[in-house]
């Protein structure tokens, strides 16, 4: 047995059993950052409040919330936004954070693709980062099941009949998944399952890998630069904090974090209380009516690109389209072939494609958006293909590259 | 050595058992997943045919889905080609045009406008003509036939007749 | 070196923004078309230039104009005909009760219903009186001396009796112009009236079987049911529901749903009842985010301070 001696205070007596003052160290106040990295690297951290914010206000919802086809839209509506205190604000915090979260996950991203932060043994940090955003995904759509609307029941049709394959005719596959011919009681339910219970527990164990992930090969910085951060902390703890090229993560860049949140939730409360609708579709305060299209169908902004690269096509090529573009991002640890870990600016070919594949993703969900008729869906095909080409082109623009 | 090997086999023998009691389990998953037997026994609607107007679209209700029952005016029916006469169900020396009203692109219900005699979809684009046949893509097929009996003047949907047995072989519908 | 984080910044907003425009104000531009407001002028009418002298109206609407062989007018005394049940089983809808219509509706508007219930009304492509379909109003064809001045009267004595424009409640302008056809469930109103509260089960159901048998008549009246409005100021918003109002056809060409005339002061009214109905807390919304946002304000500048602080050493 291990031996404890008579704890001389709380901190110590916590010391023995748990060695807080390692973790401490290993997670805050040793956990050794760049210094020459910018906002962008807050993103983490804004992330993670926002995703408490999500987890917050989705507990106050599911205090009232009924997963029932009969009454889940009036619990949402008339319950949670007349009734219950505050439960309008709740569900403006729960609905504008499911769309802004996004946001912040494509600036988080296209961040570590400018600066390729997912080389150099941070694939991990990468593949973990895009299984997050897959379950991100899949929560943001299972919520979007639950208010039991008229976007929430045509989206869960479209999305659900895209696992019958095309040509495989895998009707059955798409019964199985709703649980029913079309989406009704079980499917809500096992949606309502999915959103509260087993995407959450999925997220928070990749978060966990996410994070494991950053602390052995550190966090990239803005230059492209490698630090020998054993070096630099020594020079940092013996008191060079000035000479030194690193930092604490806590309380030094902590403070910038936060500094970077506290801007950012000016931000996030505006659209809340004034400007909410981008987040929460007008459509979705019909009822759902199984015998009713809306007249035109969207997903919500964040997935317009990936719908865009399914729509102009006919059905198999499209599903085969939309499959490329769900794992492609996954892969780009191994596509990218170059030797340099620094700024696409500083890397040629790769820093037009790095712009050409941002604007082609904006104009794909401009397109997904847009009703598919004449220029837009002409438009719409165009992208797609450049989607496609971009992807294919990486690994021989990058295999092209000089080592600098 | 031999107790190393012996206590490797072991393991996996082990590991062997746990996968079967894993497979297992995924199995009473997959049912617990499965359409309840009232949701399927639910499947039957009986439609009297003698009570629509040519020309007039009405929407009926199968499944939880909406299907289209379209009576084909004389004219309708003077103009079908070889594909839209084999779609027609015929009740009485009457032609119907009887289909799920779903595109059988990603179901979206299409609209009928009566003056085109067509159906547009206002998801994704697609077109079918009042024979429900494809006239403009996405969708990879005209819209899909629910399996049906006839039954005097009636129609059974979720029943299947000869009527419909042969348009399966045929390749009518899926 | 060179602080580049002003520059980044700018890259991310201008990314940001460019998208929000395309798939925001720029795709739904091009979704809905955009219809301007009419003022409620209804100026396809024409104008009644007469003075009307309400006396003569009240013998009019009581007498010779056969109102109350359908309408009630309660604040006149005169008791509905029938019940609401029976009164749509018989035209479709039930007929409105009168007392307030001088008040709720447009005065130009109610003198050209009076002359042709279908050409104001904006549904003639349902009831062409050339095809024999007769809206189940009856035309006023005069009672012997000049109509105009006739249809002045009548309006003059209808706005005689009703209350004034400031006494009129968002309630009373929703039920008067559109609740004898849309439910407004989460104000408790059928479109019989606002549903009381029952002792027994028994009397309960009684009551939900007449309101299904009003809604059966006024589905086959208008070809569907018309569509319970409790979230409409979400999911339409106002500027639609009131170019809406001001003229059906505009949206939504073919539509049974009449113009119903309303004058844009009760118009008003009805938003700000669909406003209590589906966006209950919009003052709380105003008064709690004006304190957020005050709060989030100083948290981001005690948060830069701290920064301050911190990163003094470091550099």
């Amino acid at each position: 047995m291990a031996h404890f001696e008579k704890a001389t205070s709380v901190k110590d007596w916590l010391n023995q059993r748990l060695a807080i003052e390692k973790v401490e160290k290993v997670m805050a106040s040793e956990y050794w950052i760049p210094k020459n990295i910018n906002f962008l690297w807050a993103m983490g951290m804004v992330l993670m409040i926002t995703f408490i914010l999500l987890l917050v206000s989705g507990i106050f919802l599911l205090m009232y919330y009924q997963p029932n086809v009969a009454t889940a839209f009036d619990s949402v509506n008339y319950t949670i936004m007349r009734e219950v205190g505050f439960g309008w604000l709740w569900r403006h915090i729960h609905g504008v954070a499911a769309s802004v979260v996004f946001l912040i996950i494509y600036i988080h991203m296209f961040t570590g693709i400018y600066y390729g932060s997912y080389k150099k043994g941070r694939e991990m940090i990468w593949i973990s980062g895009m299984l997050l955003f897959i379950t991100f995904s899949a929560e943001a759509f299972s919520g979007y099941m639950l208010p039991w609307g008229q976007m929430s029941y045509w989206a869960g049709m479209v999305i659900t009949n895209i696992f019958s394959l095309g040509g495989l005719h895998l009707d059955g596959l798409v019964e199985w998944i709703r649980g029913d011919y079309v989406p009704a009681q079980a499917f809500l339910n096992r949606f309502f399952m999915l959103h509260v219970l087993l995407l959450p527990l999925a997220i928070l164990g990749l978060i966990g890998l996410h994070f494991a992930a950053l602390r052995i090969p550190h966090v990239n910085n803005q230059d492209g630069e490698e630090i020998d951060f054993d070096a630099e902390a020594q020079k940092y703890l013996a008191g060079d904090k000035k000479g030194s090229k690193v930092m604490r993560f806590a309380n030094d860049f902590m403070s910038k974090d936060m500094m970077v949140v506290g801007i950012y939730l000016i931000f996030f409360f505006y659209l809340v209380f004034y400007h909410y609708n981008f987040a929460m579709d007008p459509v979705n305060f019909d009822p759902a009516d199984g015998l009713k299209t809306p007249a035109h169908i969207y997903p919500e902004w964040y997935f317009l690109w990936s719908y865009e690269i399914l729509r102009p096509f006919s059905v198999n090529i499209g599903l085969i389209a939309f499959g490329f573009a769900q794992v492609i991002f996954v892969l780009l640890p191994f596509l990218d072939r170059s030797p340099n870990t620094v700024p696409a600016n500083r890397r040629g070919a790769f820093g037009i494609w790095f712009w050409l594949l941002l604007v082609d993703m904006i104009v794909l969900t401009a397109m997904g958006k847009l009703p598919p008729e004449g220029a837009f869906s002409t438009i719409g095909l165009v992208a797609a293909l450049a989607f496609i080409a971009l992807w294919i082109a990486l690994p021989f623009i990058t295999a092209k590259e000089k080592k600098l | 050595m031999e107790k190393n090997g012996r206590r490797g086999f072991m393991g996996k023998a082990f590991g062997a058992v746990a996968a079967v009691g894993a497979v297992g389990s995924l199995v009473a998953m997959k049912k617990s997943w499965d359409p309840l037997p009232s949701v399927k026994a639910a499947g039957f609607t009986t439609l009297d045919m003698t009570a629509y107007t040519a020309g007039e679209l009405v929407t009926e209700k199968w499944r939880g889905k909406p299907i289209f029952v379209l009576k084909k005016t004389p004219e309708m029916v003077a103009k079908q080609n070889e594909d839209d006469k084999a779609r027609d169900i015929i009740v009485n020396g009457e032609h119907f045009m009887v289909a799920i009203g779903l595109c059988t692109h990603l179901g979206c219900i299409p609209a009928y406008y009566p003056d085109e005699e067509g159906f547009i979809c206002a998801c994704h684009g697609g077109q079918f003509d009042f024979a429900g046949m494809v006239t403009k893509v996405p969708p990879p097929r005209g819209l899909d036939i629910p399996p049906f009996r006839i039954d005097g003047n009636k129609l059974v949907l979720g029943e299947i007749g000869p009527e419909y047995e042969n348009m399966k072989e045929n390749g009518v519908t899926l | 070196m060179k602080n580049k984080e002003p520059i980044i910044l700018a890259v991310v907003v201008f990314f940001t923004l460019v998208t929000y425009y395309l798939v925001e104000p720029y795709a739904h531009g091009v979704m809905h078309k955009h219809v301007e407001s009419e003022n409620y002028a209804y100026d396809d009418l024409p104008a009644i230039n007469k003075t009307g002298d309400a006396a003569r109206g009240k013998d009019l609407v009581l007498g010779a104009g056969a109102c109350t062989g359908c309408h009630s007018i309660e604040v006149a005394g005169m008791p509905a005909p029938m019940d609401p049940v029976t009164a749509a089983s018989s035209y479709g809808v039930n007929p409105p009760d009168l007392s307030n219509a001088g008040v709720i509706f447009d005065g130009k508007f109610l003198a050209n219903l009076i002359k042709n219930p279908a050409h104001a009304l904006m549904v003639e492509h349902k009831f062409d009186a050339s095809k024999g379909q007769m809206h189940p109003m009856t035309q006023f064809y005069g009672a012997g001396g000049d109509l105009d001045q006739e249809v002045a009267d009548m309006v003059a004595y209808l706005q005689s009796i009703a209350v004034e424009q400031e006494s009129v409640t968002p309630a009373m302008a929703y039920e008067n112009a559109c609740g004898r056809c849309h439910a407004l469930k989460y104000e408790n109103w059928t479109q019989i009236g606002t549903k009381p509260s029952f002792k027994y089960k028994k009397d309960e159901l009684a009551f939900d079987i007449k309101v299904l048998e009003y809604e059966d008549s006024i589905t086959k009246y208008m070809g569907k049911l018309p569509p319970d409005l409790s979230m409409y100021i979400r999911s339409r918003g106002e500027h639609y529901i009131k170019t809406f109002v001001e003229n059906p056809q505009n949206y939504l060409h073919g539509t049974a749903m009449p113009r119903v005339g309303i004058n844009a002061e009760s118009m008003d009214k009805v938003i700000e009842h669909l406003e209590d109905a589906g966006d209950t807390k919009r003052e709380e919304r105003a008064s709690v985010g004006a304190n957020v946002m005050m709060f989030t304000i100083i948290f981001a500048i005690f948060a830069l301070l701290w920064k301050k602080q911190v990163w003094r050493d470091l550099h």
